[in-house]
């Protein structure tokens, strides 16, 4: 339970919030202590290098909550645009939502909804192809508490979190003494495959330096020798880069363990296989239960992009890429996923919720995203704020609102945000364009006569879609 | 002289820092601009750390500063670059039905040149 107490050290009697939560990274670590010193964080206890810097670099940005076109305006008039641009849009593409409460996200959904729109979070370019794998073949999975409680083989698969979760060796999956690991550290083997010697790499117990690309036969190597099959030793060195007997003492130890856990990254999704990769290392983990206890997790990056997938999965069914044009939820990974949609150059609007595309994707999509009409929301300037014919600046979730997020083992944790903001929140404008969305249906199917539901009309869609 | 490379993405801590403090920031612009490179490859390159190159993928092109990885952090071949707009510009638009495209482990090349165009 948070608690807000002043700070009997300070003269100034600062205040002091207690298990705040941190929204920067996927572990969702929220031990924080912070100590607020009028409208700035000035101290943030627990936080590792990416938490500092997400709360003491924090301030309510000075622009305008809202412009148009670049020019202060009022959010109420920026709440009217952006409806009438959704509304009047062929083919609306919503996007972002990873850094933002789920509550935000319920609220996108239901626009998307109302819209017809096409909906896709930054799963789709993180681990959307992970979400494909667990469709394909499902999860062995545990919440990080047990991984610290039970985890004597712990495995890094192309992820590096010393340098993108700098908590997750300390306070989940490596350092920390569990009920069952007494001597913490020294309980533990880990091991780190990946194809540079990263730093998570320097805190291992084994570094398997596979050849890049080749983490698909990789995996399927060890899947080999988890089910006893014989493999050519010059096929495997030829197709790894690694010889046969360094996956054989591997495949021996995962076997002796008593509970491991393989943790992977983008380094599987991202490159050639993508989910062909994410699925070989979760049936790697489902075999390994033939012989002791295994599970398998991805390191999510964004403070609640396993919470967008959640929401998206209880909303539509599908975790990303899902497109409502039909009037009811199609998944396509490839047709309906932000990427492909702008590459394709088939969005005619756009709504950015907390993501930065103009910045990180491909320059096709970042081209037809420039030249559509689109809303952005963000708490700080960004190459997509920039760009935005409207640019709301928002409160930053966590530390001025409110609401829950997922961490990466789906675990959903609420915030204790610890200063005001002048700023709206997301969520607030998020709903009152949902209601003035709901409004415009209604005067267009009225002006219509035609069709009385709050949906709008699509035969611009036509029956050849 | 122009070699083919393969290129690795990546965050790095100092990037995420960056973000925190502001995209349009020092912090996030000098560390998404900085190409590191294997010794050997420096060498064999004739680069310092400091010197311009271009890197050019099948869908776009770069210019970045370059300095040398620590020790062994990187095998020869193989470049590291922090995820930010520049590394964003060389990938394809195709997802190849992922929705995701290859962002990680894609070949380039690259070439010094005098100074950035």
């Amino acid at each position: 339970m948070a608690t807000v107490t002043p700070d009997a050290s300070s003269e100034n009697e600062l205040k002091v919030v207690t298990d705040a939560t941190c929204t920067f990274c996927g572990c969702v670590c929220d031990d924080i202590d912070l100590t607020v010193d009028g409208d700035h964080i000035v101290k943030a206890k627990r936080a590792c290098v990416l938490g500092k810097a997400w709360f003491l670099n924090h301030t309510a940005d000075d622009r305008p909550s809202c412009l148009i076109h670049g020019k202060p305006a009022s959010v109420e008039a920026g709440i009217e645009r952006s409806a009438e641009m959704l509304v009047s849009a062929r083919y609306p593409l919503i996007y972002g939502l990873s850094d933002t409460t789920s509550e935000s996200q319920r609220t996108a959904v239901g626009i998307a909804d109302w819209v017809g729109a096409n909906i896709d979070t930054t799963s789709s370019v993180c681990h959307g192809p992970t979400g494909m794998a667990l469709q394909g073949v499902g999860e062995v999975t545990a919440s990080l508490g047990e991984v610290r409680n039970r985890g004597d083989m712990i495995i890094f698969w192309g992820a590096n979190p010393a340098e993108s979760h700098p908590r997750h060796f300390t306070r989940y999956s490596l350092t920390p003494k569990g009920m069952f690991l007494p001597n913490g550290r020294k309980d533990r083997t880990c091991v780190v495959v990946d194809v540079r010697k990263t730093k998570s790499a320097k805190a291992a117990d084994i570094f398997i330096p596979v050849k890049p690309r080749s983490d698909f036969e990789a995996l399927w190597a060890l899947r080999a020798l988890a089910n006893d099959v014989e493999l050519d030793p010059n096929q495997v060195l030829h197709d790894t880069g690694i010889e046969l007997s360094v996956w054989q003492d591997l495949m021996t130890r995962m076997k002796a363990a008593k509970y491991g856990a393989i943790f992977f990254g983008m380094g599987l999704t991202m490159t050639r296989g993508k989910h062909a990769n994410a699925e070989a290392l979760l049936a790697l983990a489902r075999d390994m239960n033939k012989h002791t206890r295994f599970i398998c997790k991805p390191n999510r990056g964004h403070g609640n992009v396993t919470g967008a997938d959640n929401v998206m999965a209880w909303r539509t069914g599908y975790p990303f890429g899902v497109n409502f044009m039909r009037g009811y939820p199609r998944f396509n990974p490839g047709e309906y996923t932000a990427s492909d949609v702008l590459a394709r150059k088939e969005a005619d609007a756009a709504m950015i919720i907390a993501a930065d595309p103009m910045a990180n994707f491909s320059q096709p999509a970042r081209d037809h995203l420039k030249a559509i009409p689109y809303i952005a929301f963000d708490p700080k300037e960004t190459p997509t704020t920039r760009a935005a014919e409207v640019a709301f600046t928002v409160a930053t979730y966590g530390i001025n609102v409110p609401g829950t997020v997922y961490r990466m083992d789906d675990v959903p944790i609420s915030l204790r945000p610890a200063l005001e903001c002048h700023h709206p929140s997301d969520l607030e404008i998020l709903k009152a364009i949902e209601k003035q969305v709901q409004k415009l249906n209604m005067e267009n199917a009225m002006a219509q006569s035609k069709d009385t539901s709050l949906r709008p009309a699509r035969e611009n869609f036509g029956s050849n879609e | 002289m122009t070699e083919t490379y393969i290129l690795i993405p990546g965050r790095t801590s100092k990037q995420g820092v960056g973000i925190s403090e502001g995209k349009f920031g020092e912090t996030y612009q000098s560390e998404t601009t900085c190409l590191q490179v294997a010794s050997e490859d420096m060498t064999s390159c004739g680069l310092t750390d400091g010197d311009w190159v271009r890197l050019e993928s099948e869908f776009g092109q770069i210019e970045v500063v370059v300095k040398a990885a620590r020790k062994d952090e990187l095998p020869s071949g193989l470049l590291f670059i922090p995820y930010g707009d520049l590394s964003s510009r060389l990938m394809g638009g195709d997802t190849h039905g992922t929705g995701m495209p290859t962002s990680k482990g894609f070949d380039v090349t690259m070439q010094p040149i005098a100074s950035p165009s």
